[in-house]
């Protein structure tokens, strides 16, 4: 049971050989004796989890239940969800029971998932070790002194250590798909636009995408056909046909064209990861994949673009916790402003204050064009550059990140060694695009290494298709860390 | 470009976040390593390209202007640090 896919867990649902309540049961269990050391959750509910997987199993036994009711998830502290404390990782947010659930959790629940708790994750998003989180850091299943990534480390961690067969999770620069490769398992983002952002809790508008952590592709596949569509809440959700995720996964890849960019593999890429991205481009053309040189120049510049306009959109959207309506409010103030200045000191971390106050500056009278303006146009080239390259190839493929995990506490002192590390998945989010990472191989200390796969607009189903090809060839999706 | 502490100062309060005077070095130090990073922007010609605010150069979509949702004062309140008869309670700001 415990290293059992969503798609078995679903089969073995429907056969009846396992209850929802057993198979919660058996994650709680495993939660309570394993997270301790993985600080992987932020909130468990047992007699709630219980209940939900109570009524899953009285669905089924009345003959009302879907592929996945009474399957067992986790939700990342992003996603409001009514009743459950909604922290996003944040002091701020600490006595948020949020009042409302948001248009994924809403799906999740009325495809009749169980929830079996809240995710751990970088405050209100930010970072990309899991470091910054008001609960403490995550540690990485496969080695307890490595960062598991973020800012969904706690998605991923959980998923890897197998306390959970999927979790969602939210990509604004990476924050999917880093996490997912230091910690061996498989997640998507989508697409921007195609995952509604009601309820999630904002970072940067733009750029932020919801989507699934799970240990294979076909349950992402699964997953995401639960997660996407349109809602009209969303104000840039897209009004699009439902589609089947799941439609293209047993395509041969005979003739896909793989793009391989040539500046994610130049300076500054270790060793061990760049020997795993090849071996696993060259298992895809044993399969009949072509491969394609591409470039895609301004790369290096979609760090200074994504550090200007999250930043800006983030300073924005966190101008709402201000002690009034909800969250924190300090206990001693003297007036109105001095309430506002001392609730947001004492609420937010440092990497939120940091970036709100990048924000506020870019923004500020004088400095727009300079810097807000100019990293717009500059994420216009990065999108162009990417429009280009998919002239000649189906898929892109590259690393995650330029290393493995790196240890705890490592870069946690200096903010622009962590951001140079978002190098090969900040411009996907500034483009809008699609990308995913699947696991890949090991590096010199045993931490798992992800392949990067970004595909074009709504090509999520022929990313999971190649996904899925290359997993039926291999088994870095099958292990699990020993704990 | 370098922030000084008096930059510093007025960025927080724009931002309404407390930076106190011990803090305020250590953060003009931080923001300063980030805008030298930011600051490799400057350098590209961007002349004549029309900057991207959004992935899908897409029109928000416009709604009928009637009820849609309930009145949820309650639920909504109660998660709120300080309500009175059904009003949010912030500091006196007219005397």
């Amino acid at each position: 049971m415990t290293n059992a896919t969503l798609k078995q867990l679903s089969q073995q649902l429907a056969a009846g050989e396992v209850s929802s309540v057993e198979l919660a049961t058996h994650y709680l269990d495993r939660i309570e004796a394993l997270n301790p050391q993985l600080n992987a959750f932020i909130t468990v509910d047992r007699a709630r989890t219980l209940a939900d997987a109570a009524a899953a199993d009285a669905a089924r036994a009345a003959g009302q239940a879907g592929l996945l009711t009474g399957v067992p998830m986790v939700h990342k502290d992003i996603f409001c969800q009514q009743g459950w404390k909604t922290s996003c990782g944040s002091k701020m947010l600490d006595n948020f029971i949020s009042p409302y659930s948001a248009h994924v959790v809403e799906q999740c629940h009325a495809a009749g998932l169980v929830t079996l708790g809240r995710a751990n994750m970088d405050e209100f998003a930010m970072g990309s070790s899991n470091e910054n989180s008001y609960y403490g850091a995550v540690k990485n299943p496969w080695d307890l002194n490595a960062i598991p990534g973020g800012s969904s480390g706690g998605s991923a961690a959980a998923v890897a250590a197998r306390l959970t067969p999927v979790a969602t999770a939210t990509d604004t620069g990476g924050s999917i798909r880093q996490p997912a490769s230091h910690c061996g398992v498989t997640g998507i983002k989508p697409t921007y636009g195609v995952v509604s952002r009601y309820g999630m809790v904002a970072y940067a508008s733009s750029l932020d995408q919801g989507g699934p952590i799970a240990q294979a592709a076909e349950d992402c596949a699964l997953m995401l056909n639960v997660m996407a569509g349109f809602d009209e809440r969303d104000s840039t959700s897209l009004e699009r046909a439902r589609e089947d995720y799941t439609r293209e996964l047993n395509q041969p890849l005979s003739g896909l064209r793989v793009g391989l960019p040539r500046e994610y593999f130049a300076a500054g890429l270790d060793a061990d990861v760049a020997k795993v991205i090849e071996d696993a481009v060259a298992e895809l053309k044993k399969q009949g994949a072509q491969v394609v040189e591409i470039s895609l120049p301004n790369t290096e510049l979609s760090i200074p673009a994504y550090y200007v306009i999250a930043p800006a959109e983030a300073s924005t959207n966190l101008s709402r916790y201000d002690g009034v309506r909800y969250g924190h409010r300090a206990a001693e103030y003297k007036d109105l402003v001095d309430m506002y200045e001392k609730t947001r000191a004492e609420g937010f971390g440092a990497e939120v204050k940091r970036r709100i106050l990048v924000g506020s500056y870019v923004l500020s009278h004088g400095y727009y064009d300079a810097y807000y303006l100019k990293a717009q146009k500059i994420r216009r080239l990065i999108a162009n550059d990417f429009k280009a390259a998919f002239e000649q190839c189906d898929v892109i493929l590259g690393p995650v990140a330029p290393t493995a995990a790196f240890n705890i506490g490592e870069k946690s002192g200096d903010p622009v060694q962590m951001y140079l590390s978002d190098i090969y998945t900040l411009s996907v989010n500034l483009a809008g695009l699609p990308g995913m990472s699947v696991p890949a191989g090991f590096d010199r200390r045993g931490r798992p290494v992800g392949l990067q796969i970004i595909g074009n607009y709504f090509g999520e189903a022929k990313m999971l298709n190649v996904a899925h090809q290359f997993q039926l060839a291999t088994d870095w999706h099958t292990r699990a860390p020993a704990l | 470009m370098s922030l000084t502490h008096q930059d510093v100062a007025r960025i927080a309060k724009l931002a309404r976040i407390n930076v106190s005077d011990e803090e305020i070095a250590a953060v003009g130090n931080q923001l300063n390593n980030i805008f030298g990073l930011i600051e490799k922007m400057q350098a590209v010609n961007t002349d004549g390209i029309e900057p991207m605010a959004h992935p899908q150069d897409v029109s928000l979509r416009l709604r009928e202007d009637i009820v849609t949702q309930t009145n949820q004062r309650e639920a909504f309140q109660a998660v709120a640090p300080q309500v009175e008869k059904g009003l949010f309670l912030v500091p006196k700001v007219i005397e």
